[in-house]
């Protein structure tokens, strides 16, 4: 038993030594713009092209190296024009797009229109296998280059048209009045032919046309930036460069950052979280993302999904707590939820807290009188189905089901239900085998209110997971997108999100917050709204 | 000898499918479309799941995948990683790394523990022989991670003798704290083996006779004592090589070295088949050929044994 007890003291040392030790590093300063800061990354889950990139891994590399027609402020989220001069319509539906001159690739290579065609055309293609092809699917042609089976019967997209260097237009297959709007997203960033005559090659050292451009790439364990210094955007790098690294472990980033032997890093383990504010101070980042976590029903399962269950649904999102679970379990780097959007939208965006009303709202009597009213919980009681191999849903989800069992004085109403990998989870999701409510996070891929309703809740959409359906709803994201003043585009979509409030086919949790910390070297140091650091504006200090 | 060899390794073959399909029908048989869930939580587009499983032949029943994988091995190649890089890419960069992590550990067991080891057996009972048993007592006590975080902990941090993790995976002198971690544990092992048995073969016959025959210190201890009581040792040591190869992941993750112990972590993670595979495959071969010289040297050491 000796060993035990002198293993537990060690570890014990360890967590408060790492308290003491956690100012170290040299003073800060505003920096010459030379300094070169290290990041923590993770190796890409897939190859870096611009439209086979969804996760936060290589989305790091694309913000750096590349700039689309449009380009989402750090701060604002609004959608800025980057490359596009103007991107004129008159029914919302045929665009011409014009791009501003002189803009280069790294490797010299000019920027003109055909490199957005190009590169769109290719990320459509099935042949090309890419993951983010759904991106390019408003645009007309795509059920020919992405059929839902068998081989593609064109080349390129019946839509895109290249005028002459600077111009091209485009025809969507349906009215989509904010469709400009989502153009900041890394798939439509525009490709050099460097990359289509030699691929690998590409594959192995990118070049974009960012204000950094790749020094040295070690697949699995760094990567090097450098500040491009013929970059034409305004947004130059404000450091000489990154260096991203490689972590397997958050932990040890941690470890890392809190030595001073890392400069920054935007994934604080979960267990550091407590102590995450005493250790960096305000050099601790915790900020909105744009990502909101929910549970679904699986409105197909006639036990969840009847009209007379909408009263179950909205009784139980009721008998949730949810400031103390995200006060207690997630250390407030989430904030409840009382809408189905993200506060990074911005009021004027279409953010408006609130929306849910009283639904989300902690409130035990209602809740279980809803409840009983709705003809009680199917069975008597209710599964709250989770994957258990990433993302520490365990806690949470116990909390929750423990909040919900408290409020209906009952300890077996409300049971977690782990599987055990994500591939699995997704899985059962897809083959429709969910028998209760299951966890849902979703990370939207442009700052637009229609990225938090139509791909999930709309019938038929990609991402309806539950497969809800109302035609009320459906109705009104179509005006919506048919709008042409954003407002009122906005409007509409706020009051579909009040069809939601009513049928509660999927309960809104907590929005995301992005977390990180850097040393007191750097200065400038913020999130985007997809939790990714804003690099180029990073000052290094020595 | 030579027709022993022979045997061994033609045994091996059979060995090798065994392993190879066992890991393999556990990986792919794992639930789950791995394919898919590189989509994240969103819904994954149906068409480029197909298309994806099919270049990755995953479409097939289970045995064709096995027996496409096998064949594609014997032309040397391991698949593919879900990134699109080959396999032998991804760990003709992570093996070197931990070949050279893990013969550092090695190399240091081997000296450091067999010389403590017969100082000890020949100093039985005395002070040195407690102390030295007390210290391997705490080292085998104390799990690998609190090791790891200890030594991080003060090198790094405290007294600021190294960085807290490593910042060239190839650079041997920051992998000496790695190392030393690794092979910590098989250090205290080696020590205690290789004592019992020194003292034990201190009381045998021919040490007796080697004393009367006035046979110098040198030779009796150098010689005959310590070929007869390393045949325990090099056993261990032989298996230890590969333990010390594959087991690498705690440590690994700690000092953040990019070896094969993190590649496979985060290969099993994604349920990348491939690569899981190619890896495991490769461990194996490494155990079956240490343990091939292991009974090799048992020959060297010991006269008796002779293979034919």
């Amino acid at each position: 038993m000796r060993g035990a007890t002198r293993a537990k003291w060690a570890v014990g040392t360890v967590a408060v030594a790492l308290v003491v030790t956690a100012c170290g590093g040299g003073g800060g300063g505003g920096g010459d713009g030379k300094g070169v800061l290290s990041s923590s990354w993770g190796d890409p889950q897939n190859p870096l092209e611009p439209a086979n990139t969804n996760e936060v891994q290589g989305g790091k590399v694309l913000s750096m190296i590349f700039r689309g027609l449009k380009r989402y402020d750090p701060k604002t989220g609004e959608a800025k024009d980057a490359i596009a001069q103007k991107i004129e319509t008159d029914d919302q539906r045929h665009y011409t797009v014009t791009i501003k001159k002189g803009w280069k690739f790294s490797n010299g290579e000019p920027v003109t229109a055909r490199s957005f065609v190009d590169a769109w055309n290719y990320g459509a293609h099935i042949d090309n296998n890419q993951k983010n092809a759904y991106f390019f699917g408003y645009i007309e042609g795509y059920e020919k280059v992405h059929p839902e089976s068998g081989k593609a019967g064109a080349k390129t997209l019946s839509g895109l048209k290249v005028k002459n260097d600077t111009t091209f237009t485009v025809a969507l297959n349906q009215k989509f009045s904010t469709w400009p709007q989502t153009l900041g997203y890394p798939a439509f960033a525009p490709l050099p032919q460097a990359f289509f005559k030699d691929h690998d090659g590409w594959l192995k050292k990118p070049v974009g046309n960012g204000p950094y451009r790749i020094e040295s790439y070690d697949k699995g364990s760094a990567m090097k930036l450098r500040k491009w210094s013929r970059y034409k955007g305004p947004d130059k790098a404000r450091n000489g460069g990154v260096d991203l690294r490689v972590y397997t472990d958050n932990n040890t980033a941690y470890t890392d950052l809190q030595a001073g032997n890392l400069d920054l890093t935007d994934d604080i383990p979960a267990a550091q979280l407590k102590n995450a504010k005493a250790d960096l101070g305000d050099r601790y980042i915790n900020q909105p993302a744009g990502i909101i976590q929910t549970l679904t029903f699986p409105m197909h399962d006639r036990r969840w999904g009847g009209e007379k269950m909408a009263k179950v649904r909205q009784g139980l999102s009721m008998a949730i707590n949810r400031k103390q679970i995200t006060r207690q379990i997630f250390q407030n780097t989430r904030t409840p939820a009382t809408d189905w959007t993200s506060p990074v939208l911005k009021a004027d965006g279409g953010y408006k807290a609130g929306l849910c009303g009283k639904a989300c709202e902690y409130r035990p009597a209602a809740a279980r009188k809803l409840i009983e009213e709705g003809g009680g919980l199917p069975g008597g009681r209710v599964t709250v189905t989770y994957n258990a191999d990433t993302g520490s849903h365990k806690d949470w989800v116990d909390a929750l089901c423990n909040s919900v069992n408290k409020v209906l004085k009952d300890d077996k109403a409300c049971v977690g239900n782990p599987v055990g990998t994500f591939a699995d989870y997704r899985n059962q999701i897809t083959a429709k085998k969910m028998k209760g409510p299951f966890r849902a996070g979703w990370q939207m891929d442009y700052p637009l209110i229609q990225n938090f309703l139509q791909p999930m809740y709309y019938t038929g959409a990609s991402s309806n997971d539950g497969k809800y359906s109302n035609k009320q709803f459906d109705k009104l994201v179509d005006e919506a997108n048919a709008e042409p003043d954003r407002q009122a585009a906005v409007k509409k979509f706020q009051d579909a999100q009040k069809v939601l409030a009513k049928d509660m086919p999927v309960i809104p949790l907590w929005y995301q917050n992005g977390s990180g910390g850097y040393t007191d070297r750097l200065s400038d140091v913020r999130l985007n709204q997809f939790s990714v650091p804003v690099y180029e504006q990073i000052k290094v200090g020595s | 000898m030579g027709r022993y060899v022979a045997r061994r390794l033609l045994q091996m073959i059979p060995v090798f499918i065994g392993t190879t399909l066992l890991i393999f029908l556990m990986v792919y048989s794992l639930p789950g479309d791995p394919i898919a869930a590189l989509f994240g939580d969103k819904a994954a587009d149906p068409a480029t799941v197909a298309r994806l499983r099919h270049e990755y032949g995953l479409d097939q029943p289970l045995l064709v995948q096995y027996w496409n994988y096998l064949t594609g091995l014997l032309q040397g190649d391991f698949g593919q990683s879900f990134t699109g890089r080959p396999v032998a890419d991804l760990m003709a960069d992570a093996f070197p790394v931990t070949i050279r992590l893990a013969l550092f550990a090695f190399g240091i067991e081997v000296v450091l523990g067999i010389a403590l080891g017969m100082l000890t057996g020949l100093k039985r009972g005395k002070f040195i022989d407690q102390l030295v048993l007390v210290l391997t007592l705490v080292v085998i006590s104390i799990p690998v991670f609190v090791l790891g975080f200890l030594a991080q902990f003060f090198l790094g941090f405290k007294w600021g003798v190294i960085t807290p993790t490593v910042q060239d995976s190839m650079n041997l002198g920051q992998l000496a704290v790695p190392a030393v971690v690794l092979g910590a544990l098989s250090l205290a092992y080696v020590t205690r083996l290789t004592r019992t048995t020194v003292a034990e073969n201190l009381r045998a016959d021919y040490m007796r006779t080697a004393l009367a025959k006035g046979l110098p210190t040198r030779r009796r201890i150098g010689v005959h004592l310590m070929r007869n009581s390393l045949i325990p040792v090099i056993t261990f040591l032989g298996t230890d090589l590969g333990m010390l190869m594959g087991g690498a992941i705690v440590t690994e993750g700690i000092f953040n070295v990019q070896g094969v112990g993190n590649t496979l972590y985060r290969a099993i993670q994604t349920s990348e088949g491939p690569t899981v595979v190619g890896i495991v495959t490769v461990l194996v071969l490494v155990y079956l050929v240490a343990s091939l010289v292991v009974d090799l040297l048992y020959a060297v050491l010991d006269p008796r044994i002779r293979y034919a």
